[in-house]
């Protein structure tokens, strides 16, 4: 799913102007811990999440992750989105909560994310 | 080839430049993207765990033909009990911790999830010495 297409469904609204969302998505994550973000996320996800922090740029850093939604309409500092906007990492604020931004967008065919212990151990 | 790091404990938003600068090096040395995924996501959470726990710290990197090193040392109130601390789950984090998205007992963990050796020396009042190793 493009990117481009995930922000109508979410009626988002996107912070980052620089960089493009002719992306593909193909999974998505949406927690609140970084810390479980970096202990289970093996794929290029698409991470939805609550939590408004430089952390959560820097976490998506280190994941190689390509966007962020902000869900219940949390709004990152302007020092985020220039943040972001060096990484190429693309943020989008949205109004709906973590469980109905993630409804609607598994019930468009974004599939998420399957961990399991067992497959993150092998790193 | 080698690095240094002074890690700040007191500018919670600073937290990650060391590991965002590796993870450059990294790319930069034409390293794969899932050895650049694992250093950077190991080293990120020491580091993470240095600013919250330490009050910062140094990190000495070295790349060699054979591995990459990544040796933290910081002089913060030890750990207590390693085997508990590599426990998920455990925690002793604070709320300024757990503001940032950390805490949730997942460090150290992740830390030997993703590296290939692990040593971890601490001593109570005196700080902790961490060593992890990534084969190449």
């Amino acid at each position: 799913m493009k990117l481009h297409e995930i922000r109508g469904l979410l009626s988002g609204e996107v912070l980052t102007d620089k960089v493009s969302l002719e992306i593909d998505i193909n999974y998505c994550y949406g927690c609140d811990l970084m810390s479980d973000v970096l202990a289970y996320v093996q794929n290029n996800v698409l991470l939805l999440t609550g939590l408004v922090h430089p952390q959560v740029i820097r976490t998506a850093e280190m994941l190689d992750l390509k966007a962020i939604v902000f869900v219940r309409g949390k709004r990152p500092t302007e020092e985020m989105v220039s943040m972001a906007e060096d990484k190429g990492i693309v943020l989008i604020c949205s109004k709906h909560s973590l469980y109905t931004s993630s409804g609607i967008l598994y019930e468009n065919g974004l599939l998420g994310e399957e961990i399991t212990h067992e497959a993150t151990l092998q790193g | 080839m080698k690095r240094h790091y002074k890690v700040d404990g007191e500018q919670m938003t600073l937290a990650g430049e060391a590991s965002s600068d590796m993870k450059k090096l990294l790319m930069q040395l034409g390293f794969t993207n899932q050895l650049i995924r694992k250093v950077s996501v190991a080293m990120y959470e020491a580091e993470i765990n240095m600013v919250i726990h330490a009050n910062g710290g140094d990190i000495d990197i070295e790349i060699t033909p054979k591995e990459v090193v990544i040796h933290l040392k910081d002089e913060g109130p030890g750990i207590a009990d390693i085997g508990l601390a590599m426990q998920e789950g455990y925690t002793t984090a604070s709320n300024v911790a757990r503001e940032m998205g950390f805490g949730a007992g997942m460090g150290l963990p992740n830390m030997k999830r993703y590296s290939d050796e692990l040593h971890i020396n601490s001593e109570l009042g005196k700080g902790t010495e961490v060593k992890m190793f990534f084969y190449l």
